[in-house]
């Protein structure tokens, strides 16, 4: 975290659907190279959040930046500039190793010289050199995952999204997933993550909890607990989570 | 069954919130007639259409300027031998030849009878139909004023040739056509959608897991399309007798039962498809190919069966709208009863039976 | 072969307080090239509330779908409540409820129009069981006339629930009820299993979530299509063969990286605040563990024993299943 240098600013940002505010004036910053956990209840707003973030949405109102680009008038600088992974969508299943790199890079428009290198260094770094054309789907799930999550990164963007990405995995594969996490991090790359696991949450450096479409609390996990006079992050969410006037709907 | 009508209705509930699922059960259909009627009722102008006047007397010039000055038509002149025919109807945008043949002026004055040759492109058959009755109509109103002092009334008589669809199928002939693509598309596709729904909303697991029976289940899920069907058929036929002028001279009941036939044969491909596929769009694929193809090759309608190869004609056979359109054709156009239909509607109610019995085993009671 | 089977089946039926049995029950899936099950064999007692627990992929929805009648299984024999699960499978499917992973009720059905919808194919009505749903159906009133697709996460698996339960199953399947469901909601739908309980039906649930697992009375935890180990959450934790510690210090990556270089840590796997971690000489840490905190160079570092979690369990019991 060298010198707080901000590539995440929202002031204010807010998404109406009709009536419905689901995201309510949102004021954050999230510095270079730190592991942001973006928690919230189910429907406190954290899905329309980010994808305002990752440009796929317009904003009603507020201004916002990311990586240095305006989220109005620059998503696709945006979207050049940033990875993504979620759960549910990451690789195509009927490709090989080689194959899903070669599409995922390409679509990030790296030249076939630069390509053909980063997908032998990646699957060398991986250690599936064996593997490089077995099909995606045959591969057991902590190796997808690594190689989702490489993936995502092939093209060096300075921040990576991802949303809910250890949903339903098992516990030594989650735990393998959090330490290419921290290595991505190492190389200054900032993460932007969610997730229902609160062990997870303390992983992070900082960590803001949506309720209501309004952020909560922004604080290190100590810094919380603290706070809220709680044992862990749990306890602090369930708190904080208690207070939404919106959960029942 | 409180249970059976419970169903039923939830299916009716599911029809009547999706605006989709209503704008195909009867959108499709009113669309499907309009366009054909606005086809049918459309009055041709400006027609361009060669006469060929071998005759070169006075009657052939009158009648020429007759049809010349008709707002329907823009004549053009020209010397073309049998054989030219065809290349200037490829050309395409000449629709209709006229041929006067030599002497036409001396039969018409001699033996009180001259003949006129007429030959349109019923490559698209409204249009040709349309044409050479405007033909017929502009020389018969010549044929009564020519020599009106005489007293013999001259006869000419146009002889008439179709090229490329030589039967004419008459338009009120599509409107059978469509009754039975619109009760098997919408049926078919109405079906397999909504059971394929439930396969993928994961619903279809919950209903397997209770005590009602999966019969019941499919049951329950045909009856709404059943009765929507019957009611998309009353719309078809008011239309096509109001608007289209379509002539209704049998029994509507047995026009119904037949119908209904129809319906249930639809119903039961539905189910089908249903069992062999695992996405809504998929069934609709299948739905919409296994449908909409064979209907419109091979029922007759569109192009006649006469003409085709025979091994075509084969497996026209086996389409069940083959049936259904012979029929719908005898008891509306000709009126007549059951004793005349009663082999066709036996083939048809054969195919239905076979397709509920199979698609009835097929259904599975498990998942896999 | 007959005999055998009848023994089988007589032993099976012998225990009048077991409820479900399942018997070396096998599947596999794409002829053959897909383990989901291999040789599962477990009991669950009436009234019981059980868990099965294991991430995805393990093998939950196969098992419960086998379970409910939904699948057939390769090989092995299942009963429940006392029917078998080929066999008679119309009795069970009047048995049982069944609440699946997806969310798996009428999207465009309202909450009201939902609950009588499967209280009368299941043929009663929602009046004759409605003290059992009753503490969950009253969160759910006021938005009765909502389209079920327009609530939120936590409040369609309440109504799930309702309808699984509204004709008084004798057993329950849950499979995968809290999955994506954020922790305050998760925490009531296990209050609501617990009166459920009470009631005295027989529930299953199974559960990616490690942490949800004390909250059974006893679970199997599965990987892999198979049962690693199955007890009471106490009992597998007391099976646990190491002592465990909780260590912290300023950097905690860093911490991580140099235990598990260290030639004395055996596991190091982080947990939240904490890392855990076991060592391969006992003796020699429960002599002095200052000497070993001093061959790392942290600042702030914490150490203290710890009594295991069911997921120290969980990775326990896979790191030696070969991992």
């Amino acid at each position: 975290m060298d010198a707080k240098n901000i590539v995440i600013s929202a002031q204010d940002l807010t998404k109406q659907f009709g009536d419905f505010t689901a995201v309510d004036q949102i004021t954050f910053e999230v510095y270079g190279g730190e592991i942001f956990g973006f928690l919230g209840a189910n429907g406190a707003g954290k899905t329309t959040a980010m994808r305002m973030l990752c440009g796929l949405s317009k904003p009603s109102g507020g201004k916002a930046s990311v990586a240095g680009f305006d989220i109005y008038r620059e998503p696709e600088q945006i979207k050049r500039n940033i990875g993504y992974m979620s759960q549910k969508f990451s690789l195509y299943e009927d490709l090989t190793i080689k194959e899903n790199i070669q599409f995922f890079g390409g679509i990030y428009g790296l030249s076939d010289r630069v390509l053909k290198e980063k997908s032998t260094d990646l699957i060398q770094q991986l250690g599936l050199a064996e593997h490089a054309h077995t099909l995606v789907g045959s591969l057991p799930l902590g190796w997808k995952q690594k190689l989702a999550f490489s993936v995502a990164i092939i093209h060096q963007p300075s921040i990576v999204f991802l949303d809910e990405p250890t949903g339903g995995v098992d516990p030594i594969t989650r735990r393998q997933f959090w330490d290419l996490i921290y290595e991505a991090a190492d190389q200054g790359i900032t993460i932007f993550v969610t997730t229902h696991y609160m062990d997870e949450a303390e992983y992070c450096n900082r960590i803001s909890m949506m309720v209501d479409g309004k952020i909560a609390a922004l604080d290190s996990p100590t810094a919380l607990k603290q706070e809220f006079a709680a044992e862990t992050m749990d306890d602090v969410f369930f708190q904080l989570a208690r207070q939404a006037k919106r959960k029942s709907d | 069954m409180k249970q059976f009508f419970i169903f039923v209705r939830k299916e009716f509930l599911h029809v009547f919130r999706d605006n989709k699922t209503l704008l195909m059960l009867f959108g499709l259909p009113i669309a499907q007639i309009v366009l054909f009627g606005f086809a049918l009722t459309n009055e041709i102008k400006d027609s361009k259409i060669v006469i060929c006047d071998y005759a070169q007397d006075n009657a052939s010039r009158q009648l020429i300027d007759k049809i010349a000055v008709s707002r329907n038509f823009i004549v053009k002149e020209q010397m073309i031998d049998q054989q030219q025919i065809k290349s200037v109807f490829q050309q395409g945008d000449v629709k209709l030849v006229v041929v006067f043949p030599n002497n036409f002026e001396q039969d018409l004055l001699h033996s009180n009878q001259a003949q006129l040759q007429v030959i349109a492109d019923a490559s698209d058959p409204n249009t040709a139909s349309t044409l050479t009755s405007y033909i017929s109509s502009i020389t018969s109103d010549f044929q009564q004023n020519f020599n009106a002092g005489n007293q013999m009334q001259p006869i000419i008589s146009p002889e008439i040739r179709m090229l490329y669809n030589p039967e004419l199928k008459g338009a009120t002939n599509f409107v059978p056509g469509v009754m039975a693509l619109v009760l098997l598309l919408v049926c078919v596709l109405m079906t397999s959608v909504s059971i394929v729904r439930e396969k993928e909303k994961g619903t279809m697991e919950i209903l397997l897991v209770s005590p009602m029976n999966p019969l019941t289940v499919i049951i329950a899920k045909a009856i709404p399309y059943f009765f929507l069907s019957l009611i998309n058929l009353t719309v078809i036929l008011l239309m096509s007798v109001f608007l289209l002028d379509m002539p209704m001279n049998g029994s509507l009941l047995l026009l119904y039962l037949v119908s209904s036939i129809l319906i249930l044969c639809a119903l039961s491909l539905g189910l089908l498809i249903s069992n062999v596929t695992e996405s809504q769009q998929a069934a609709m694929l299948i739905s919409l190919m296994a449908m909409l193809l064979p209907t419109v090759l091979f029922s007759g309608f569109m192009f006649p069966l006469e003409n085709m190869p025979v091994a075509l004609q084969v497996v026209a056979n086996a389409v069940p709208s083959k049936w259904y359109y012979i029929i719908v054709k005898s008891i509306m156009i000709k009126g007549v009863g059951f004793l005349s239909i009663w082999k066709e509607t036996l083939v048809l109610s054969g195919m239905t039976l076979f397709l509920l019995l199979v698609s009835f085993k097929k259904f599975k009671i498990r998942l896999q | 072969m007959g005999d055998i089977k009848w023994a089988c089946t007589e032993r099976l039926n012998s225990d009048p307080m077991v409820d479900v049995s399942v018997q070396n029950i096998s599947k596999t899936y794409d002829e053959g090239t897909v383990k989901a099950l291999s040789g599962i064999s477990f009991e669950v007692e009436k009234g019981e509330l059980f868990g099965i627990v294991g991430p995805d992929g393990a093998g939950k929805t196969t098992l419960f779908r086998i379970l409910v009648t939904l699948l057939l299984a390769d090989a092995g024999e299942a009963m429940v409540n006392g029917s078998d699960v080929v066999k008679d499978y119309k009795e069970i499917r009047s048995k049982v409820g069944y609440m699946p992973g997806k969310f798996s009720l009428y999207q465009d059905l309202s909450v009201e129009e939902n609950l009588k919808f499967f209280a009368s194919i299941f043929g009663t009505t929602v009046e004759e069981n409605y003290h059992l749903v009753k503490d969950i159906y009253v969160q759910l009133e006021p938005f009765k006339r909502r389209r079920a697709g327009a609530l939120s996460g936590g409040m369609k698996q309440k109504l799930a629930l309702c309808c699984a339960l509204i004709h008084r199953p004798e057993v329950l399947f849950l499979d995968e009820p809290t999955t994506g469901v954020d922790t305050v909601s998760r925490k009531e739908f296990w209050e609501m299993l617990k009166r459920l309980k009470s009631e005295g039906i027989t529930i299953l649930v199974s559960t990616p979530y490690m942490d949800e697992a004390t909250l059974c009375e006893r679970i199997a935890l599965v990987q892999e299509g198979q049962i690693m180990s199955i007890d009471t959450p106490d009992g597998i934790i007391a099976r646990y063969p190491d002592q465990l510690f909780a260590i912290k210090s300023d950097n905690m990556s860093g911490l991580l990286r140099d235990l598990r270089a260290h030639p004395e840590v055996a596991s190091a796997f982080s947990f939240g605040e904490y890392h855990h971690i076991t060592f391969t000489d006992k003796q020699k840490i429960a002599e002095g563990a200052s000497s070993f905190l001093a061959t790392l160079s942290h600042h702030n570092l914490e150490m203290h024993t710890i009594t295991p979690t069911v997921e120290d369990c969980f990775i326990q019991l896979m790191s030696h299943d070969g991992r």
